[in-house]
């Protein structure tokens, strides 16, 4: 067991240098290729009209003119012991953990990231509360009564939760709830000052959100529930003269649910790297929001910064499905 | 009944005549892998060393429990499978370690049949398809073109030609086992190897591929290698017969010679363990042999002989040392240091293993005493034979078996036949 | 219905629907009818048994014949679960004078388990993966007693004990992959027994296992007979298992029973063509080495066209001997032809002793 933690972590590791080095070399070689020289990127570090001393000065500093692998180990080392940044006329210290600076917005990446991190959270965790209630209930329902009224209207929702994109469902709730009807609030208050306005904020992004996962999730549900309900163990349960609803929850759910993990932690990583259409739509300052703003403003520190916290969350809630499998089916070994 | 009305039915072997598959050593170990470092910290020794050959034109039944490696040995010779070790000939070819362009022309002279008639044929494709696969893979062009050829081998197998366009789940399950052997004998192949092809079936039914498989060797001329579990099918289909424990062949004999006589303690436990369609037979449970507890695991099989753990015959020689597979008998190898119908091969060695005498306790008497006549009869003969060796040059002993002993004066007492049968009625 | 009921009255079969018989177990005219798209699926037919306790009746039959699904039928099983909601069901059930096809689902339940309990083919599959052995067999105790937790555990231990697992009270902790294929169905055997059933069934119990071990589970399922003195049906495929273990053998062919009778006179004087044909396409160890195998021609029914007339007529090869094309026109009826044995065929008794003794036993 602790030897394939460790060994996954090193897997882990070894995988978010190769994303860091993939984004790297995309961020920093594209612009190259595309016959950007090093004075053009320079230029895109410091404010209008610089003296070419000023480009050639912030050139030398930041190493844009040395190559490519050399800066990549400076950015590791910045992760690891922090940066200076020398611009000529101002320096800038960036503490570690040093994931860049925005010499756009003249910010540090890493605070900006953790900063807006508990709103993503906060956004992802409660939607999934709410996806996993809804999808699943729905999904065993239908599951025990196929082809019934329930089933159909249910699965019939989750089609067009699935369907309609979420800029459409979130600026409808959005101008219903929020704006005409005035009963949730638009600005974000973190939960430790106010939780009962934390939630009034988050309602409405929440059920969007929740909307479209728990369209699939009801869907997986119904259908692992489905087969498992035909497996012979479910035959044996009821052949010991168990009630029904003990052989659903007992001896069906838990089997059925067991797939569910994989794909509950993938996307739970995925939307912790940032829920960028949510966000947006509902102005929450989020990680994703960062990475479109620092897109549309070609701002490539923050931007390399939000790829590999995703990245991170991805690969760790990938090794936290791994042991959380081994853990709920016995015949799961680790190695 | 007598030996050498026994042997008759059997094909006798030319002895100049090659084998058409030989197998030497042959090993299969998957390796397990652990730890940090994923070192391998060991094996499953799914085949272990086994030497057969497969002579022209005859079936050699494979038998053993699941985990004996009898299907992996089939998927070796096939050569699905790259063996660790040892050493496979087809026709005088190594084929050991044959890369896929160097098994193309193999391919078409060895054939597969497999277990799962659902499993194996693709649903998405015809029947047509699915048999004339072979020949687009091979790039050869039947004479008649490919069509016809396949609707005649659908008439072969006992399928309507007209089935061509048909898909898999049109068919029942012997059907589908039909279409399996149609594909395999497209391109001729002059050896088949069959895993478990009765198995899925329902027995009416069986019979009928049984009686296919049956037909197909005597118009064909093929050779077959039939594993199976079912003893009753082994028997019915095979000319040699190996039993295999644990990687291990621990037996291979002539079929008759096989369930008339079995020599090693496991066949006879194996043999005396099938239930028989006979309920007045039901007296007989007193000569049934059950086995103590499970097959080791193959990933550290036991010392020695691999039986001892189980066997109620098993001394401190069977620990120790692992017996060779050895022709006791004309036709008949057997790998055990006190085996059944014959004498012992290790008479000093009597003390028996702490295990062995639990495992006796569920050995009926009856066998046990049998087994003993039977042993101190096999004794006697080959005292009696060298007596009269001795005395008369091996010209005139007495009895019975003074055919067989002239026959191979020169293999000395050990392998001397014996006449009698006692052990079975 | 009627009609089935009245020609059992003739031989002396159960009498008027709706009495409570004499026999622990008795079956009266069984059907079992699956809607599906492709039509109606008639798994069970119209079949009648009887079985006493300390009896072993073996049905016998090939896949799709109705076998597994009496079995679930008399378990109450079919009707759980999707396929369960439109099935048609209809006929009697007496198990030790109560009737189980009017029986309200939660009565049936708690007979599940306590009064009847069963044993299936895989034993892999057949138990939870995620539970430990021990908790498995807990579950099964606690069900139909109000126990604590340990107390259930002792029996489990005692049970998997009985069924002769090395180091129960450790063993009990194990979870089901990591038994050998024997030790799961000796697990399942003690699951099914911990509630002491007066009715075991077994639904092709050895079929996944290998022949010695399947010869130790026979042994045990005998010896358990022996001990609890419940009635067993055992469902098989394998007509060697039935003559090792059955008293009474019952054969069943597209959804009825064709040949019912002690298992002497199914094996030695056995009437019905089907069970001829069973017995000539298994090759025999026992036996002289025959050249070749006596198949049945042709495939099994399909249960939603099932032939008209007898069932087995386009794979029989007598279909023509009986006049007037009857054998394709009218359904047999289940006649008595010796003591307790009856068969479902046109042949007449003459023809039918006639064919076997001179066509068929000779060649067995």
């Amino acid at each position: 067991m602790i030897s394939y933690i460790i060994r996954r972590t090193i897997a882990a590791v070894i995988l978010l240098l190769v994303v860091t080095a993939v984004t790297f070399g995309i961020f920093f070689i594209l612009p190259k290729l595309a016959g950007q020289t090093a004075d053009q990127l320079a230029q895109q570090y410091i404010g209008k009209n610089p003296t070419p001393a000023d480009i050639a000065a912030v050139k030398a500093n930041l190493g844009l003119d040395q190559p490519v692998y050399v800066q990549y180990w400076e950015f590791i080392k910045g992760i690891v012991s922090g940066a200076t940044y020398d611009l000529g006329p101002t320096t800038v210290q960036c503490n570690a953990p040093c994931f860049g600076y925005s010499f756009k917005d003249h910010l540090e990446v890493w605070p900006q990231l953790t900063q807006r991190l508990p709103v993503t959270l906060s956004l992802a965790v409660g939607a999934a509360v709410l996806w996993l209630l809804g999808g699943i209930a729905a999904g065993v329902v239908s599951a025990l009564k196929p082809g019934s009224f329930f089933d159909r209207s249910a699965m019939g929702v989750a089609l067009a939760g699935v369907s309609l994109p979420m800029f459409f469902t979130g600026q409808l709730a959005l101008l219903l709830f929020s704006y005409k009807l005035e009963i949730f609030g638009r600005t974000y208050v973190p939960f430790t000052e106010n939780p009962s306005q934390w939630a009034n904020t988050l309602f409405l992004p929440w059920c969007s959100l929740a909307l479209l996962y728990s369209a699939i999730y009801a869907r997986l549900t119904r259908s692992g529930m489905l087969e498992t309900m035909n497996e012979d163990f479910i035959r044996t349960a009821r052949a010991k003269g168990l009630r029904e609803r003990k052989v659903v929850v007992r001896h069906g759910l838990r089997a059925a649910l067991t797939p569910l993990v994989t794909v509950f932690g993938m996307d739970i990583g995925l939307l912790l790297g940032g829920a960028v259409i949510t966000e947006t739509v509902f102005s929450l300052h989020g990680i994703g929001e960062y990475a479109v703003q620092s897109i549309t403003t070609n701002d490539l520190p923050p931007i390399l910064g939000v790829t590999l916290l995703a990245a991170f969350f991805v690969v760790f809630m990938n090794l936290v499905v791994d042991l959380l499998y081994a853990t709920i089916d016995p015949r799961v070994r680790l190695s | 009944m007598s030996e050498t009305e026994t042997r008759a039915a059997v094909p006798a072997p030319r002895a100049e005549e090659k084998p058409l598959l030989k197998v030497e050593g042959l090993v299969k170990h998957f390796p397990l892998k652990k730890g940090l470092l994923q070192r391998q910290v060991g094996a499953v020794k799914a085949v272990d060393g086994i030497d057969f050959e497969v002579r022209r034109g005859e079936t050699l039944g494979v038998v053993g429990e699941s985990g004996c490696g009898k299907s992996t040995m089939g998927r070796l010779i096939t050569r699905l499978l790259e063996p660790s070790g040892g050493r496979i000939e087809f026709d005088g070819q190594d084929i050991t370690h044959l890369n896929t362009s160097g098994m193309r022309p193999l391919r078409r002279d060895v054939q597969m049949i497999f277990q799962d008639p659902y499993g194996s044929l693709n649903p998405r494709h015809t029947i047509g398809t699915i048999v004339s696969a072979p020949f687009k893979l091979q790039g050869v062009e039947p004479e008649g073109g490919v069509k016809k050829e396949v609707q005649r081998l659908l008439e072969l197998v006992g399928l309507s030609p007209e089935h061509y366009n048909r898909y898999p789940h049109e068919f029942s399950g012997g059907q589908r086992q039909r279409i399996g052997i149609a594909r395999a004998l497209a391109l001729k192949p002059r050896m088949v190897v069959a895993d478990e092809p009765v198995s899925a079936l329902d027995v009416s039914i069986q019979a009928q591929v049984v009686n296919l498989m049956d037909d197909l060797q005597d118009e064909l001329g093929l050779t077959y290698v039939i594993i199976a579990h079912d003893l009753s099918v082994v028997r019915h289909v095979s000319d040699r017969i190996a039993v295999m424990y644990l990687g291990k062949i621990v037996e291979l004999a002539d079929r008759d010679a096989l369930y008339q006589s079995p020599m090693h303690p496991y066949t006879k436990a194996l043999l005396s363990a099938v239930p028989i369609p006979d309920p007045r037979r039901r007296g007989a449970k007193s000569e049934r042999i059950l086995l103590k507890g499970d097959v080791p695991s193959p990933i550290s099989p036991p010392s020695g002989c691999r039986f001892h753990t189980r066997c109620w015959k098993a001394t401190e020689v069977c620990r120790t040392t692992e017996p060779p597979l050895a022709e006791l008998k004309p036709g008949q190898r057997v790998a055990c240091h006190h085996p059944e119908n014959f004498d012992d091969q290790q008479p000093q060695d009597v003390v028996l293993l702490a295990a062995a005498k639990e495992a006796g306790e569920l050995v009926p008497d009856e066998v046990l005493a049998q087994s003993a006549e039977t042993s101190a009869a096999v004794a006697a003969e080959v005292e009696a034979a060298a007596g009269a060796e001795a005395a008369a040059g091996g010209e005139a002993a007495a009895g019975a078996e003074a055919t067989e002993t002239a026959e191979a004066p020169a293999e000395g007492p050990a392998e001397t036949e014996v006449a009698k049968e006692p052990g079975d009625k | 219905m009627t009609e089935l009921s009245k020609t059992g009255a003739a031989v002396g079969e159960p009498v008027r629907s709706g009495d409570a018989p004499d026999a622990f177990l008795e079956v009266r005219d069984l059907k079992v009818h699956f809607p599906t798209d492709d039509g109606l699926v008639k798994s069970v037919d119209g079949l009648s048994f009887q079985l006493e306790k300390g009896k072993t009746l073996g049905i016998v039959g090939e896949s799709g014949s109705g076998k597994s699904v009496t079995s679930l039928a008399i378990m109450g099983l079919h009707r759980l679960g999707a396929r369960g909601k439109n099935v048609r069901m209809s006929g009697e059930i007496w198990l030790d004078g109560k009737e189980l096809v009017s029986a309200s689902p939660d009565e049936v339940r708690r007979l599940r388990g306590r009064e009847m309990a069963m044993i299936f083919q895989d034993p892999l599959s057949a138990m939870h993966p995620y539970y430990t052995v021990g908790n498995q067999i807990v579950e099964a105790y606690r069900v139909h007693h109000d126990v604590d937790k340990k107390t259930a555990r002792r029996r489990a231990v005692e049970l998997l004990d009985r069924v002769g697992i090395p180091e129960p009270h450790k063993r009990v902790n194990a979870y089901p992959h990591e038994f050998s294929g024997g030790m799961r169905q000796r697990a399942m055997i003690a699951m099914a027994l911990v509630n002491n059933p007066e009715l075991l069934i077994a639904d092709e119990p050895t079929t996944a296992l290998d022949v010695t071990v399947q010869a130790q589970i026979l042994d045990l399922i005998r010896d358990l007979q022996k001990e609890f003195g419940s009635a067993v049906i055992i469902i098989t495929h394998d007509l060697g298992v039935v003559a090792e273990i059955a008293d009474d053998i019952l054969v069943m062919y597209g959804g009825r029973c064709v040949e019912r009778g002690p298992v002497d006179d199914i094996f030695y004087q056995p009437q019905h063509p089907y069970t001829w044909g069973l017995l000539g396409s298994m090759p025999r160890i026992d036996r002289e080495q025959t050249d070749r195998l006596i198949p049945v021609k042709g495939q099994p029914p399909s249960l939603i066209n099932v032939p008209s007339g007898c069932a087995f007529n386009p794979r029989c090869p007598y279909a023509d001997v009986p006049k007037d094309n009857v054998t394709r026109t009218e359904r047999p009826e289940l006649r008595e032809v010796g003591g307790r044995h009856f068969t479902a065929c046109h042949l007449s008794q003459e023809d039918r002793t006639r064919i076997w003794n001179e066509e068929i036993a000779p060649k067995l």
